[in-house]
This record gives C-alpha cells, structure tokens and sequence, in this order.
C-alpha cells in the first residue's frame, strides 16, 4: 500500500544521508524523496513516498523516529490530506497538428506551456501523482516525450493539523 | 579580564576529563598526533595503547561492559577509523555505549582523497547511534558530551565524532564551554511504561497458566538484576536468559531454566513453546532465540518490555507492547502487582513447575566424559570450580563461547562479556583486556579456541606493557569448532576450510610476549594444571588446552523448527 510520510527533522549536515541510509539498510522502498529547509532554517521537512504492509510501515515509522535528528514524523495517508507533484515535460511539436494537441491537452489538465524551442514546447503540470501519469499518457498518445522531470510527491494534512515543533 | 584560550586537541582533553573519563584505548596516527600531545600534557585521562584500532574498540566495549561507564576510542583518520569498524558494529549490536573519537583530515583537504582520508561518518553510518563531524573548534566539548549522553541514554550504543586536524592544531585556540547536562528537542527517550499497558500485562500476567520471564542484555545494560530476581521471586515464575542476559538472575537461582535458543536447555526452550504468557524484558526476539518466527510459541500472549520502540514487534508480534526503562517497568509491574489483589492460581503453577522439573530432569546440559581426550566442556567446569563462579568471562566466538555460556553459570550480571549479537571473533582478548584495567584484582579470564586467539593475538603485547594478567583459556581443537559441527550437521561432514594446518607453538608464543604458557594435553592432568594456571596472580598465563575436536555443542535447535524442535544429543532429537 502507498504512503506519504512527512518527516520533520533537524537542518543538519548528513540527516539526509542517515534517513536514506536507513531506508536501504533495512530494506525499505522509496519511490519518491523531496527535501528543503523549511520557513525555520534550523529544520528540514522530507516526504517520502514509500509502500508496504501495515507491519512494515509501523517499522518504517519507528526506525525513522530512533534517528536522533527525527523531530516528528508522520503519515499522511493515515488521514484525510492534500498532496502535489510538479512535472515539467519536453515534448515535439513540430507541427501544427501536435501543438495544437500539446495546447488542448495541457488547457484539460490545467497546465502552461512554460517554454518554446523551435522543435519542443515544455509544458508544466501540477497535481496528484494519478493526474501527472493520466497527463504523460494521454501526451504520448499525440506526440513525443523528450524529457521528463518529477519532483516528487510532498503533502500537508488538511484542517487544523500542522507538523511543527 | 582573559578568557584563557585552547587548541581543539586540549579542549578533547578537557571534555573527557569534565565527563570523568579515565581510559583512553588508541593508536596514533597523523591527524590525531595534537590530541597525543595533549594527553601527554596532562595526568587526568590515561592512554592504553594497543596493537591493532580494532582491539582498542574491544577494549573499551570490555572496559564498558564490566563497569556500566561509556568507554571511549581514539584513532587516527582513514585506517585507523576504519579498523574501529567492526568494533563500533560489535558494540552496537550489543547496545553497548562507547564514544569513539576518530581524526580526519583538515578540512579544506575532505573531499580530495588526501593521504589517510576515509569518511568515517559516512562508513559508520549504519553501526552507530549517531555521529558528529566538528566543524568548529569550539563545538568540540558540546559535541563530546552530546556524544556521552546519546551512547549512554535510551537504549545505548556507539557514537562516532570526526575531528579534522585544522581543528585541532596549535595554531587555533579557542574558549572552553562544556554542558555537562544536555537537552536534544529531537531526543527524549521514554523512562517510565505507559500505566494502561502496566495495568493490561499484569491482569494478563494474573491469569496465566504457564508464564515464562523470558530477560535479555537490557537487564545487564539497566542494572536492573535485582528487581527481575525480586519480580521472579514474587511471582515463582520461570526465568530464562539470553546469551546477552545471561548473570542478569543468577545462574544457580532455583527459578533460573538455563539459557534459550539455538544452543539453550531444554527446559527454557520447552517451557517457551508451552507457555501460556511470555514476559519478555529487554530482549529482542533474536532469530538465534526464536528460530523459525512462523512456528514460534503460537499459543502465548507475548508482553514485551523494551526501551527500543523499534526492537517491539519486528520479528515477533507483541500483544502487550510496553517501552520504557526495563528496571522502572519492573517497579511498576511490582507496585500494580501489589495494588491489585493479586492472586496467583497455585495449582497451575504447581502443575508449571511439575512439567519443568520433568524437562530438568533430563540433563540436557551434558556430555560423556572421556577418560582419555579433555572435552571442552570439562575445562569450562574446572575454571568454574578453580574460581568459584566469581571471575569475568570474556568470550571470543564459537563453541568455546556456547560451552562457557552452558557451563558456567554467572551469579551476577557483567560478569558474562562476548560478543552475542554481532559474533565477533578476536573480541576475547582486548575484552578481557578492558576488564582487567577496570578490575586489576578479580580474575579475568578470556574463554577462547585457536581460531578466535589469533585474530587479535597481536595483543598480547598491550597485556605486556600494561601488565594486564588475564587468564586465556583457550579450547584448542586445531580447527574451527562451530563452522566444523556445522559442516558435521549440515553439510555432509565435508570439513572445507575449517581446520587449522600450522598452529603456532601457543606456549612459545605466549612466552616470547613475555608471559607464562601452560598446555594441557591429557584428562589427567587438567585439574592440577589449572589450579596452576590461576595461582599465577601477576603474570598472564596463556593455557592451551588440547580438547577433543569432535565435540559438539549440544542442545541444538533443528534448523527452521519451533523454538524447542532441538537436538538433545548427536543424532537424538528431543
């Protein structure tokens, strides 16, 4: 099952490398990682998007917790939350037939064309990590994908509730 | 007014004394040669010098475990950082807390593959608590006694401070502030058990038929032996110990079943299977403990003490999940235990009793004696009887460890010291080591075999300079013994790699060090030799026994079976 932590730890050199670290050390799986300070300097917030039974989670979660550095984690998924994803997409369009696709495509899926070359437009896109795949498909189906980048999933909860020291 | 000024390679020195540390166990090298010179200045901290980085780890790990003080490793960048690898990994496995202080070089030099250049941080990220790397000189107290605290907090473990030599030379001087009492907004490991789960294990304790105290090493690493033996006691429960937890009830305590697991008695393995309430307190449901984890004790509600939230329910699943410090979940246990009206059900504990004694009474902690070829198990024996169950065992691995464990029962905790959870071979001897410097006047004894001996040998020359008279008794049977009974069990008795060709002379060796040899070659001579062997108060003694090299270690678990699916003798299942 997919779950989005959040993980509040201190700004330090090499907390990242012990949260990776301990993900392929115990053999846990990451399919997305961001990480940034946060509006106070002195903390890092990471989401990671990872998978596993409630047992393996429920491990996940107290081995990121014994970090030293871990100030609080969290997992999204366990309530009711917002999560994004930002896809920024290279695609041929040579022709007028494959810009206008590109165009229309885009407009659905309520992105911008945020660049033009001669041959490519590059296109951004924003939503759930479902919306950023059904948008690659449905492109693909029209014209060529050059190049893909993803940043990763981040999430906040809904409401009230904020991780903060 | 003049704040007075220090070089980093002071401060180390000064903080170590402000944390009382007494022992240093190291090995010089370019990029610590400023700290040298400071511990050269001084007379609060003393240098124990090895022969091998490695070795200096072990020591400190014995020095730590024996005396319940955090022990703290010295070397230099690169390969004497990575030659503390195996130790930091030793002492974590073990939770045993240690600050090992490793150089670098400077700075502006990290990131160019300079001379002697290794990230230790990065190496010992997986095996340690935690790590620091200074990047200000007048970080450096703060960040040791931060290192201090998180080895010795919570559940301990090894700490890893990397100081590059621009912060240590003589041309930068600082101030000098240390926090003896430290505060981390990320770190607050939990004391006390939560009251709902206390009130929960002890009315499942109350109605249990069969309970098992099943403790491990926390007891021993929280000093809490005395309130298990009271919490035993009160409730007349069965005790089993670990390989770590072994001392943590006494060994000859009426209510004590033996030692469980791949090598454990019967009676603790049976009485695991069977029971109908596991009270499990500082252990960690170890594979070498449970074997297969799909057949193990289906039938038991599992209480599990631990201060580790993350040892809770990770190969075994715990009904009634409890962290905290092992010996303040004891006190509550004890005081709900006393607030309800307990009432204990005496014909079911009768009963318990009646079956264990049945499962005693098969002696599965025994052998047939040879009048000809020594078996190990009898040495294990004369050294208890010589030292009156009163000395400290340092053991090395491999069969020679599961016999000392077997046969040799601990009246106290930290008086049994091996390497449980790693299973390092050549922790024996600096162990021993580090014991002796914390207890120069208890015997001291490192259990070993000819393979274990000679991957730290090299030490005997440290016990030579610091006069270190530890007892080696070692279980020659010129071959590898565990790897050989495997090979025996498992594979077709093809003996590949496991016998040593070209033993030294072990008495001339030991003697070329400077100390005393003795080798015991015959049955008959083993007592008196002995006896000789530990009236030498003031020398080392190295006493090589020839034992019988087709000896195994028996109970033995059957592979992927239940905790008590066990070979009681060769070719006799239980």
């Amino acid at each position: 099952m997919r779950r989005i932590l959040a993980i509040l730890l201190e700004n330090e050199p090499g907390s990242l490398s012990r949260i990776v670290g301990l993900f392929s050390q115990r053999a846990f799986n990451i399919e997305s990682l961001t990480v940034a300070p946060t509006d106070d300097q002195s903390l890092s917030r990471i989401t990671i998007t990872t998978s596993g039974d409630d047992r393996v989670l429920e491990q996940i979660i107290k081995q990121v917790n014994k970090l030293i550095d871990v100030i609080k984690v969290t997992d999204l998924t366990e309530r009711s939350h917002v999560e994004r994803e930002l896809l920024l997409v290279k695609l041929l369009a040579m022709n007028d037939k494959s810009r206008t696709e590109v165009k229309r495509i885009t407009d659905i899926f309520r992105g911008a064309i945020i660049d033009i070359g001669k041959q490519v437009y590059t296109v951004q896109i924003t939503g759930d990590a479902d919306k950023l795949d059904a948008f690659i498909s449905a492109v693909a189906n029209e014209t060529e994908i050059v190049e893909v980048v993803r940043s990763g999933t981040v999430g906040i909860a809904r409401g009230e509730k904020a991780l903060r020291v | 007014m003049t704040t007075e000024l220090y070089t980093g390679a002071e401060m180390v020195v000064k903080a170590l004394a402000a944390l009382k540390v007494k022992y240093i166990f190291g090995y010089p090298g370019g990029s610590v040669l400023d700290i040298y010179d400071a511990i050269f200045n001084q007379d609060k901290v003393e240098h124990i010098l090895v022969r091998h980085e490695q070795a200096a780890t072990h020591m400190a790990d014995g020095y730590t475990r024996a005396t319940g003080e955090v022990g703290v490793v010295l070397a230099t960048s690169g390969p004497g950082a990575t030659n503390c690898v195996t130790g930091i990994a030793t002492a974590y496995m073990d939770s045993i807390p240690m600050v090992v202080l490793a150089g670098q070089v400077a700075t502006s030099l990290i990131g160019d593959d300079a001379f002697q250049e290794t990230d230790i941080v990065g190496c010992s990220r997986p095996i340690v608590k935690h790590s620091f790397s200074c990047r200000k000189l007048e970080d450096i107290p703060n960040i040791i006694s931060k290192a201090f605290y998180l080895a010795n907090s919570g559940r301990p473990g090894p700490v890893v401070v990397e100081l590059p030599k621009d912060m240590l030379i003589p041309q930068n001087k600082g101030e000098f502030h240390i926090d003896t009492e430290i505060k981390l907004r990320s770190y607050n490991p939990s004391v006390k058990g939560h009251p709902k789960q206390i009130k929960k294990a002890v009315k499942t304790i109350k109605s249990a038929e069969r309970l098992v105290v099943y403790t491990g090493g926390g007891i021993v690493l929280a000093n809490a032996s005395e309130q298990l033996t009271e919490l035993v006691e009160r409730l007349n429960a069965p005790c089993t110990n670990t390989l770590m937890g072994l001392g943590g009830i006494s060994g000859v305590h009426p209510n004590f079943i033996g030692m469980l697991g791949m090598h454990g008695s019967l009676e603790a393995n049976k009485a695991m299977a069977n029971a109908d309430v596991i009270l499990a307190l500082g252990a960690r449901f170890d594979d070498r403990v449970t074997n297969n984890v799909s057949k193990f004790c289906p039938n038991a509600t599992i209480i599990h003490v631990d201060i580790d939230p993350t040892s809770i329910s990770k190969t075994i699943n715990a009904h009634i999940p409890i962290v905290g410090l092992v010996d303040t979940v004891i006190e509550q246990l004890m005081a709900e235990l006393s607030d309800s009206d307990y009432q204990q059900n005496e014909q079911a504990l009768e009963s318990w009793w009646q079956q264990i004694e049945e499962w005693r009474n098969q002696k599965s902690i025994s052998y047939k004696a040879d009048g000809d070829k020594i078996k190990p198990q009898q040495v294990i024996e004369s050294m208890y009887e010589i030292t009156k169950g009163e000395a400290y065992v340092c053991s090395d691995v491999g069969q020679h460890q599961m016999f000392a464990a077997q046969y040799y029962p601990f009246a106290k905790p930290r008086q049994w010291i091996n390497s449980g959870g790693l299973g390092t071979m050549g922790f024996g001897l600096p162990a021993a080591m580090g014991v002796k410097v914390a207890f120069p006047d208890s015997h001291v004894i490192c259990v070993t075999g000819d393979g274990s001996i000679q991957m730290n040998i090299q030490e005997l020359s440290t016990c030579l300079q610091y006069n270190l008279p530890v007892v080696i008794v070692s279980l020659n049977n010129r071959s590898l013994g565990m790897v050989r009974q495997w090979q025996d069990m498992i594979y077709g008795g093809r003996h590949s790699s496991s016998y040593m060709e070209s033993l030294p002379d072990f008495i001339k060796l030991a003697e070329s060090y400077g100390h005393v040899g003795i080798q015991i070659n015959h049955v008959s001579e083993l007592e008196e030799k002995m006896t000789e062997a530990f009236s030498i108060r003031n020398r080392l003694v190295f006493v090589d026994v020839l034992v019988d090299e087709t000896e195994h270690v028996y109970p033995m678990q059957v592979r992927h079976g239940a905790v008590d699916d066990m070979w009681i003798r060769k070719g006799e299942k239980a």
